[in-house]
Order: C-alpha cells, then structure tokens, then sequence
C-alpha cells in the first residue's frame, strides 16, 4: 500500500506563492489585506479541507474506542442509576466465560470455513475470467452480481434455503439419497452455511481483484516461458500463483478484520435463535454475543470489556498485516 | 460490514507497452464456459429463490419443489406494507445512503486533494495516519457512540445513523490516489495565478477532473451505508427503521412465514439489482482500477 504513497516531489506539487494578477495596473496595488488572507488561504487552508476527517474520526471513532476501555472498568447497567467501579472484574469475568470462549471460536471457525475455500475458487474463477471470453463485462458482472444483496437479505433468503424442515437444500440432499441435515442445530454444519453465506457473496468480489493481479504480471514472464515451452497449467502454477501471493495474503488478512466482527448473518441465520446464536451458542460470534449482552442484557460494562478485548485482537492482527505487506513489497524490490 | 476490502499493491506493467488481450490469453473452451455459466446461476439462484417463494404463499413448502412463479406476489406484497413501515423504511434509506454518499464523496475529494496536491507541514505523516486508521474497528466503540446518542437525545434520528459516516479513511485514500495523477499541477498553478483561493480552485479545477472516481467512490458508498446494519439495528425505533432493520423486524418470530418475508426481501433487493444492471460496468471497473491503484 506503501508503494503508492511518495510524497509529492518538490517542483511537482503547488509552490505556496501567493497569485500575482499579471493584469492589475500598476499604479493600482492589491489592497494589503488580500495579500495577506492568500497568504493565510494558502498555509491553513489544506488543514481546514482534511480536518473533516480527522474531527470525525476523533469523535466517533478514537474517543468512542478509548471510551469502550472506560466504561469495562464498571458496573455499568443500561439505565441504572449508578455504575460502580469495579476495576478488572469484567475482564476476569470474561476470561473465565465460556460462552466468550466459544464465542471466539466460533468466530474463527466460521471465518476459516469462509476464507481458505472461498480464496481457492476466487483464484481458479480469475484464471477463467484471464482468458479471451466474448462479452467480459458481462461475465464480470456476472460473478459480482451476490455482491450487490444487501447483508440482511442475504442472511434471510439463505436461512430459508438451510431450513431444517423445508429448506431447499434438505429436500435436496433427500432427493439424491442423503439424509437431510439439522443446519441449524449441529454446531459445525452451522458454520458451514453461514460460511456458504460469506463464499456466496465474496468470492465474485475477491476474484476480480485476483484477476486485475492477474493482468499486472508482465507479459514477458509469460513469454519467457512459453518460448521455454511450458503449457498453460504450468505457467499458472509456477508464474501465476508465485506472482498472486502477496495479493491473495494481503486480501486474507484484510477480510481477518470484517471477518472478526461478522454479525449480520449470524444474527438472521435463524428466526427463532435470536442474538443467541442458537439455542446452545453453537453459532454465536464474539460481536453476536456483545450484542447481547449490552444491548439485550444491557450489562454495558461487560460488553465492552468485550469490545474492547476483539479490538485489542483485530489491532495485533492488523499490526501483523501491515509489517508482512511491508516485508513482501521489500522483497518485491530486492528481486 | 466487509464491504470496503482495500486493495493489495499490485505492481503494474510497464506502461507504453499495450497488452494485446488476443497474444497471450487463452482462448477459453466450452468447459471455461461451462464453469462460468454454472457459477453465475449459482450467483444469481438465492435472488429468483426469493421471488419464487415470494410468489406462492405460506402452504409453498408442503408439496413439491416450484420452479415458476406463482400469482401471488403482490397479495404478499401488500402484507409486507401492511406488517412494516416499508415505504417509510425505505425512504429513511434513501434519505441517509444519499447524504452519507453526497458528504463521503465531498469531504474525501476535499481531504483528498489536499493531499495530493497542496504542501504543507505534517501532510505525509497525517495521510500514514489516515491509512492506519483503515484498520482501526470503529463499529467496535457502538457503545459509547449509543450512549452519546442517548445523552444528546439523537436515538431513534436519523442523524445518528448519518453522523457517524459522513467522511471515510478509504474515502480519503481513494480520492487522493486518484487526484495525484488526474489534476494537471499546471492547471492548479493557473486558477492560483488567476486569484483563485483554495477553495475555488478545488471547486473548478479538481472537482470536475475527478468526476470519475468521485462516481464510484459515490456507488460503493452508497451500497455500504444501504447495507449498514449493525447500528441502524442499535440506535433506531422499529417504527422509524432504515430498510435493513425493517427487513429484520419481517423475519423475527417464532413462526416464520417466508412467502411474506422473502416477498419483502425480494421488494428490498429489485432497486439495488436494477441499479447494478445499469451501473455494473463501473462497479467492475471500480474494484478493478482499486486492486491495482491501491
């Protein structure tokens, strides 16, 4: 991400010189006070266009956040009158929660169950996407098309098709011999269809930025070893997937962040489950079960111990992201 | 909640060389075909799923499997209008996707041009920081942003859906990626040497130069907050809902009637499908151009 971002080279960028009207006769000088406000337009103008951003993010991003740590520290119940202080007692209590602890897993699994197939397919429908079809447009727009459901109908046309009684897909598995299955009940057929969910509307999305890494190897590495004489399979294998990988690393780790706070799905998978994740937590996430506890228990403190616990998690991992692109983008350069 | 993935370094071919698509691309053969045609119906089935349960009613699921549409779609239609407040969740929707987007696009090109284009003190180091903040889980701070919400008396507005997002990291990063190679220094210099201010430089000289990314950076925006779900759930009444939170409210219960709740989905989801029918192309490209710029 790095690589992009060289600092405007001096000559390049706009000099701070305040504007000479060429056109302005000469017994009538600029008044004063224009000379001086261009020189106040130009030295604290850019902090004024970028300071949008940065009130925002210090309002409703860092100060909610920092504010999250607060508030674990108490008892604090939504609409009570009074919040004890209570020190590390949430996150001792957190620790040794099993529902937490199951709700990370969980979270995980789901996100392992999504991630590795999904990369796989995305990767094999690029190369398919990297030929010479008729009309690709169209086929792109084609295999984004899930991408444009929204989140929630996702969720509930999908928590219709694993239906345990009638679900499309049970009546499926029936029909060709397979006894149906409790998609909502059994822990880790759950995740299955929630991770389908995920695949479903990511893998199109994630394959046409595997594709646009495709397009950017240079052509003479493919060549070079076609003149070398290797077939199409091979120049995938020893060109393409080599030159793929900080792409497809990069996209893992980034989607590791969303894929932490998954919610939406969960949270619609079943009607009658609730914000439990159903009736044993066997498919709870980590932010399905803060959900809970502050907004349905509304135990507020402990809730954010909880946040505050994941935000910790997603910072490590978004460290580790950064220090790894950063060190596949080096050996990039070396080679 | 995903919805922005940013894009990985690519490193791009050299330029001035054109890469013809016929040279080295295989030609795909009907399997290629096949595949793609399979994965598509793939991607498209859940859609027709909904409209075809949403076409029958409650008893759809007792006999066979349907493969067309029955009549009763819009029987279903108006009990979607009778259960929820759909037009009013619907045009809630509108009213907060369509500000967020108008301040997203606004702010970023503004931010972003300062970044690109004008010096000053501290520019690199801020834009790192903004980069960083890409990372930062800010839907994890719902807490307090709902107590504060509380506090100023914002719960159930529609404010306090829109307050939150009206500028973006990735808004930022995108913009200013765009706006380094796009604007001409030379023009900037010009509208400065004519007496331009800042401002007005950025409104007539940037502005209609970005145009392109400033479009897309308007549709993602605009599908990210129509998805937005998590917040909306948290901070609004049930009476006054966006469309998510409405669709949501359709579905819970013990008793589920699908024809009913899937008839709402399918009425919630044809807009966003006939907007990608028309805007598809550049969504592509968008996330494309994003990949490789990134």
């Amino acid at each position: 991400m790095t690589a992009d971002l060289t600092e405007v080279p001096s000559g390049r960028g706009v000099e701070p010189r305040p504007p000479v009207r060429r056109d302005a006769p000469a017994d009538h000088p600029r008044p004063p006070w224009r000379d001086r406000l261009t020189r106040l337009d130009v030295k604290f103008t850019p902090y004024l266009f970028i300071a949008p951003f940065f009130v925002l993010f210090a309002v409703i991003g860092l100060f909610p956040l920092l504010y999250t740590g607060y508030v674990s520290m108490f008892d604090w119940e939504l609409g009570g009158d009074e919040h004890p202080f209570v020190g590390l007692e949430n996150y001792a209590t957190l620790l040794a929660d099993d529902q937490f602890w199951n709700a990370m897993f969980n979270t995980i699994s789901i996100f392992v169950l999504s991630s590795v197939p999904q990369m796989i397919t995305a990767v094999l429908l690029a190369a398919l996407l990297n030929t010479a079809l008729r009309a690709r447009t169209a086929w792109r727009m084609g295999v984004l098309l899930p991408y444009v459901a929204s989140l929630v109908a996702l969720a509930i046309i999908f928590s219709n098709l694993f239906g345990k009684q009638y679900g499309l897909i049970n009546t499926f598995l029936d029909a060709v011999g397979l006894s149906p299955v409790d998609w909502q009940g059994n822990w880790f057929a759950s995740h299955v269809a929630i991770a389908t969910m995920v695949n479903w509307r990511w893998t199109g999305y994630n394959a046409l930025i595997v594709l646009a890494a495709m397009q950017a190897i240079p052509r003479e590495v493919h060549e070079a070893a076609l003149v070398d004489g290797a077939g199409a399979v091979r120049r995938f294998v020893s060109i393409t997937l080599p030159l793929l990988r900080p792409t497809i690393i990069f996209v893992v780790i980034t989607s590791t962040i969303g894929g932490l706070q998954i919610f939406t799905e969960p949270k619609l998978f079943d009607p009658a489950g609730g914000s439990g994740g159903g009736f044993s937590h066997q498919y709870q996430t980590v932010v399905l079960y803060l959900y809970q506890a502050g907004f349905q228990d509304f135990d507020l403190g402990y809730a954010s111990a909880m946040a505050w616990i994941l935000f910790l998690v997603v910072l490590v991992i978004a460290a580790a992201n950064f220090f790894l692109t950063r060190r596949i983008a080096s050996t990039g350069e070396s080679e | 909640m995903t919805a922005l993935t940013t894009a990985p370094p690519v490193r791009r071919p050299g330029r001035g060389r054109k890469l013809k698509a016929s040279t080295l691309l295989e030609r795909p053969n009907f399997v290629v075909y096949g595949i793609l045609i399979a994965f598509i119906l793939g991607s498209a089935f859940p859609f027709y799923w909904s409209f075809l349960v949403a076409s029958y009613d409650a008893n759809v699921f007792t006999g066979d499997v349907p493969l067309i549409p029955g009549g009763n779609f819009l029987v279903n239609a108006n009990r979607v209008v009778d259960s929820i407040p759909f037009w009013k969740a619907l045009g809630n929707s509108v009213i907060v996707s369509g500000s967020v987007t108008i301040s997203v696009v606004l702010f970023s090109s503004l931010a972003g041009f300062a970044f690109a284009k004008l010096r000053f003190r501290g520019s690199k180091g801020l834009m790192l920081f903004v980069i960083a903040t890409l990372a930062v889980p800010t839907q994890l701070g719902v807490i307090p942003l709902f107590m504060a919400m509380a506090e100023f008396g914002w719960s159930g507005t529609l404010g306090a859906v829109i307050a939150p997002n009206l500028v973006t990291a990735f808004g930022v990063f995108w913009m200013r990626q765009y706006i380094v190679d796009a604007v001409p220094n030379e023009l900037i210099e010009a509208a400065r040497m004519d007496g331009c201010s800042m401002l007005r430089t950025f409104w007539h000289v940037c502005l209609p130069a970005v145009r392109p990314a400033a479009a897309m950076l308007g549709v993602f925006t605009f599908m990210q907050s129509w998805n937005d779900f998590l917040w909306p759930l948290i901070v609004l009444n049930p009476e006054d809902p966006t469309i998510q939170v409405a669709l949501e409210k359709l579905q819970s219960g013990y008793y589920v009637d699908y024809s009913l709740v899937l008839a709402g989905t399918t009425m919630a989801t044809v807009p966003v499908l006939l907007v990608f029918l028309v805007l598809g192309r550049q969504i592509v490209a968008g996330i494309m151009q994003g990949a490789v710029k990134g």
